[in-house]
């Protein structure tokens, strides 16, 4: 029975230094040790969200450049196609032009030749005349040499003349 | 490993002390070997014949008497009176004309530094000095990594705080901390310091859990809200003519959580000190050397186990009491939740 029957000097001694020791260890040994373990705890949750956040902000920034790297390339895609197609154009029109003038100078080719052509036909046929006037004179000059020649020659034209 | 080396041997002179008793006695008696043991004192016997003799402080009707209990003894060592005071089965009495124990015991208070009280001061003195190191450390190495003794008992600190305070109080978890360690901390170290060769058996000993469970009734019912009294005398969902059962049930419910806290620590390190007694009595009562190997296998056994019992209870004790701070500071405002905890809580 005495094992289960609390002593009273036991019971006054425990009180008298639990709660001493309560008092103390709370003012000097748990409110110090919880403070520093709160704190730390939260600089270490700042660290971590400060991370968090710097990670994000990297994605963020490597998101931007992604995107600014896919302009970029849709942007020379462009210029690139651009320039082409300006190339394109410009080939296409200078051989236009290229034929145009081809055609407009075989033209004008042809034309001058033509005209060259018929310059040329009026200068012979004039020749032609001038040496055909020439020659019937010479020869005429030699046949009319004789009187009677040119009486012929005369009876001739008055008989093909017929009065009417 | 060293340092259970070490147990381990302070472990085995305690048999040697043993051993040493039962040469002189005659007949080996276990029953009032094992009740010395775990029973409080006047003097400390660290081994049979090294005593020391603490201070008798008697509280007599107003005048306060200190003297040393070497008093009781005479050279042959057996007990006389001193004083007018007697000592009897443990404790203090008056003594009347013959030098036998008087019944009258009005204003006679013994406040003795008995063995208990010894180890209770060797116990809170390593207290002071563990943990105010640690809060040194904290405060030297601000916001560094814990090192030395302080990143062992950090773990510890931060367990009681997450899964025993945070986990059962709720967020009024914070003005609770200093009791919950302090209780936790108290109970483990007497727990080890018990178990230590010559240690007194002091959570073992009622009077010591007796005002562990006060306080925390104590802290229970000054804690106590509004819907935790509104639960007790009027149980929500139960009806009004049950209220003569209900509420002498509920405030002797109040009762028996501490009683229970009480008696829990007290039967678990005394069963313990039994147990490993009568393990080594066992040698001396079969006087024989065979049986030795067996029983000190079984005690070391036992012991191990002590060990981790002496984390436990100072474990369980913590725990009981953050669960009973915390159904007194819950707030209950849901009409489906019986008064068992168990509606729906946000």
């Amino acid at each position: 029975m005495d094992l289960v029957t609390p002593g009273f000097g036991l019971i006054f001694w425990q009180a008298v230094t639990f709660l001493i020791v309560l008092f103390l260890l709370s003012k000097f040994a748990w409110k110090p040790i919880m403070n520093a373990l709160s704190e730390r705890e939260a600089s270490i949750e700042n660290a971590l969200s400060a991370a968090e956040k710097a990670k994000l902000e990297i994605q963020g920034l490597k998101a931007e450049n992604e995107k600014l790297l896919a302009e970029a390339r849709l942007e020379r895609d462009r210029i690139l196609k651009e320039a082409s197609d300006a190339g394109n154009a410009l080939i296409e029109t200078a051989r236009n032009k290229a034929n145009e003038e081809g055609t407009r100078m075989v033209q004008q080719a042809r034309e001058s030749i033509e005209n060259e052509k018929r310059a040329a036909i009026a200068e012979v046929k004039n020749m032609a005349a001038a040496l055909s006037i020439d020659i019937a004179e010479r020869i005429l000059r030699k046949e009319l040499a004789d009187p009677s020649a040119q009486q012929t020659l005369a009876q001739d034209y008055i008989s093909a003349v017929t009065l009417n | 490993m060293k340092r259970l080396l070490v147990l381990l041997f302070a472990f085995l002179t305690v048999t040697a002390s043993f051993a040493s008793e039962t040469a002189e006695g005659g007949k080996f008696e276990p029953g009032p070997l094992i009740q010395h043991h775990i029973a409080d004192d006047y003097k400390w016997e660290f081994a049979h014949g090294v005593d020391l003799y603490l201070p008798v402080i008697l509280f007599d009707n107003g005048s306060l008497n200190v003297f040393s209990s070497k008093n009781f003894y005479n050279e042959n060592h057996e007990v006389v009176p001193y004083n007018g005071y007697v000592m009897s089965h443990g404790h203090i009495y008056r003594a009347d004309a013959a030098g036998n124990a008087s019944e009258d015991k009005a204003g006679l208070y013994d406040i003795s530094i008995t063995k208990n009280v010894a180890s209770l001061f060797i116990s809170v003195a390593l207290l002071f000095l563990i943990f105010m190191t640690v809060a040194g450390r904290y405060k030297k190495s601000a916001g560094k990594a814990p090192s030395g003794i302080q990143s062992f008992f950090e773990p510890i600190i931060i367990f009681v705080r997450d899964e025993i305070a945070k986990a059962n109080i709720g967020p009024k978890y914070e003005r609770y901390m200093p009791y919950l360690l302090t209780v936790f901390f108290f109970i483990w170290f007497n727990n080890l310091l018990g178990l230590m060769p010559g240690g007194a058996n002091l959570t073992g000993n009622i009077a010591v859990t007796l005002v562990l469970a006060v306080l925390t009734l104590l802290i229970t019912v000054f804690s106590g809200t509004k819907s935790y009294w509104g639960h007790i005398f009027a149980t929500p969902g139960v009806p009004r003519w049950l209220a003569p059962i209900m509420i002498p049930v509920e405030l002797i419910g109040i009762l028996t959580k501490p009683f229970s806290l009480m008696v829990r620590l007290f039967a678990n390190i005394t069963a313990g000190h039994i147990i490993i007694l009568s393990l080594f009595s066992l040698i001396f009562i079969f006087e024989s050397m065979a049986v030795a190997p067996l029983s000190v296998a079984f005690a070391i056994f036992m012991f191990f186990l002590e060990l981790f019992v002496a984390l436990l209870q100072a474990y369980i004790f913590t725990l009981l009491s953050a669960m009973y701070f915390g159904g007194a500071v819950e707030e209950h405002d849901h009409v489906d939740d019986m008064g068992h905890g168990d509606g729906v809580h946000h």
